[in-house]
C-alpha cells in the first residue's frame, strides 16, 4: 500500500504564468471552481500562479477533496525552474514563454489575452495548436480545454534552426558559405 | 524698360530655381531607385574580412530570436559589433553581454563589442502630444549613434526601435555617406501578417533582405525570404 500512497502524494503541479505585465482574466479563470475541479479530475494536485502586476488576487488554498492546492507570486527573476517542475503549463501567448515551455517538452495550454489592442499574439498560438504542439484557449473556454485535453496526444516540438538565415546573409555579403 | 527688365530677370531667376529643384529631385529619385535596385543584389566584394555590424535588440522574444541567430553566425565576420536596445529595456543588453562573454572562451574571440541604449519614440501608454517631442529626441539620438558607428551591416527583427536606425542607414546610402546592408528577420510570432516594422521596411524597400519564418508570409509577401523557424 505504501507505493500507492507515494503515488497519491506525488505532486503534479500546474504552473500558470502571465509574463511581465498582467493578465487578470487568466488568473480569475484559473481561480474558478470549474477550472480547479477540472484540473483535479485530470490528476493535478497543485496550482502555482505567477500573476505579474495583476490586481486580481486569487484565493490561496491547501489541497482538499475535489480541489488542488493553490499558491501564487508576482514575479521571479527566472521562471525556468517553475516550468521544469511543472506537469502542465498555462501560459499567456508571448513567444518567449511558449518556446521555453515547448523546449522543455511540457504540456502547454496557451491562453490568449483578448484585451490586448494589437492581438497578433493569437496567430502564433493558433498556428502551433493547429500543428498539435499545444492547446490554445481563451480565458472563458479554459475549463473546456482542460476537460477535453489529452496531453499524451501532443506532438513534441522540434526546435528551429537559424542556419538557413545565416547562409543567406553570408551569400548576400559575399562570405563563403559553410 | 527698366521695370520690364527687372520682371524678366526675376522670372528668369524663379525659373532657374524651379529647374534646380526639379533637377535635384530627379537626381534624388534616380539615386533612390538605384539604391533600392542595388540593395536587391548580393554585394560583389570578394569575401570581406569583417564588417562592422549594428545588432538591434528588440526586447523579450525578439531578443531571444536574435540571440539564436547570433549563436550560429561566425562572429569574426561581423565585427566590431554594436548592440543597441531601447533605454527602457535592461534585460536585452545583459543577454548580449552573456553572449559576448561566451565567445571569450571560444576560438572566435570577443573583442570590439559595444553596448548602447537608444531612446524610444513612444512608450506604451504615452500621450500623442508628448510623443512628438520624444520622437524628435529619439530621431536625433539615433542619428548621432549612426553617424558615430556608420555600420556596414544592420541586423534587426523588430519591434519599432529599429525603424529610425534603418531609415537613417537608408538615407546614408542615398546620400553616399555609407553603404550598408540591412537584414530584417520578422518575428516568429508573425504567422499571417507582417508586423508594422516589417511591413514598413518591405513596402519602402528599405531592407536588403527580409526573412520570414512561416510559409504563409512568403506567399503573401513574395519578396521576402522564407527561412523556417529560428526558435
Amino acid at each position: 500500500m505504501g507505493d500507492i500512497d507515494d503515488i497519491a502524494k506525488e505532486k503534479r503541479v500546474v504552473f500558470v504564468t502571465v509574463g511581465t505585465t498582467s493578465f487578470d482574466a487568466l488568473v480569475r479563470a484559473v481561480d474558478t471552481p470549474e477550472v480547479k475541479n477540472g484540473l483535479f479530475k485530470k490528476g493535478y494536485t497543485d496550482i502555482l500562479i505567477q500573476m505579474g502586476r495583476g490586481s486580481y488576487i486569487p484565493t490561496r488554498a491547501t489541497a482538499e477533496n475535489g480541489s488542488p492546492a493553490l499558491d501564487y507570486f508576482t514575479f521571479s527573476s527566472s521562471i525556468a525552474d517553475y516550468l521544469k517542475s511543472a506537469s502542465l503549463v498555462n501560459s499567456h501567448a508571448g513567444s518567449g514563454s511558449i518556446f521555453e515551455t515547448l523546449r522543455l517538452g511540457k504540456p502547454l495550454i496557451v491562453v490568449v489575452n483578448e484585451d490586448l489592442m494589437d492581438n497578433h499574439q493569437s496567430e502564433l498560438a493558433e498556428e502551433l495548436a493547429e500543428r498539435k504542439h499545444l492547446y490554445c484557449a481563451r480565458p472563458q473556454t479554459l475549463y473546456k480545454t482542460i476537460s477535453d485535453m489529452d496531453p499524451g496526444s501532443l506532438v513534441p516540438y522540434q526546435p528551429g534552426d537559424a542556419k538557413p538565415v545565416a547562409k543567406l546573409i553570408y551569400r548576400y555579403l559575399g562570405f563563403p558559405e559553410e | 524698360m527698366e521695370k520690364g527688365d527687372f520682371c524678366i530677370s526675376t522670372m528668369a531667376s524663379s525659373n532657374i530655381a524651379v529647374l534646380l529643384t526639379i533637377g535635384v529631385i530627379t537626381v534624388l529619385v534616380i539615386r533612390i531607385i538605384y539604391v533600392i535596385n542595388r540593395s536587391r543584389k548580393p554585394l560583389h566584394s570578394k569575401s570581406p574580412r569583417s564588417l562592422s555590424t549594428v545588432i538591434v535588440l528588440g526586447s523579450g522574444g525578439h531578443t531571444a530570436e536574435m540571440l539564436n541567430l547570433l549563436y550560429v553566425l561566425q562572429t569574426e565576420r561581423f565585427k566590431p559589433r554594436y548592440y543597441i536596445a531601447a533605454a527602457t529595456d535592461n534585460m536585452s543588453l545583459q543577454k548580449a553581454h552573456v553572449f559576448e562573454d561566451s565567445l571569450l572562451g571560444s576560438a572566435q574571440g570577443s573583442r570590439g563589442a559595444e553596448f548602447m541604449q537608444i531612446y524610444r519614440s513612444r512608450e506604451v501608454g504615452q500621450s500623442y502630444i508628448t510623443s512628438v517631442g520624444t520622437t524628435l529626441v529619439a530621431i536625433a539620438h539615433a542619428l548621432w549613434l549612426m553617424i558615430k558607428i556608420r555600420p556596414q551591416v544592420i541586423l534587426c527583427n523588430g519591434p519599432g526601435t529599429c525603424i529610425p536606425l534603418c531609415v537613417i542607414a537608408f538615407l546614408f546610402k542615398v546620400l553616399g555617406i555609407r553603404w550598408s546592408s540591412i537584414f530584417y528577420v520578422e518575428s516568429i510570432a508573425r504567422v499571417r501578417k507582417l508586423s508594422l516594422s516589417g511591413l514598413l521596411l518591405y513596402k519602402l524597400h528599405m531592407a536588403d533582405q527580409l526573412f520570414v519564418q512561416w510559409p504563409q508570409l512568403k506567399e503573401k509577401y513574395p519578396r521576402a525570404h522564407y527561412v523556417g523557424r529560428l526558435m
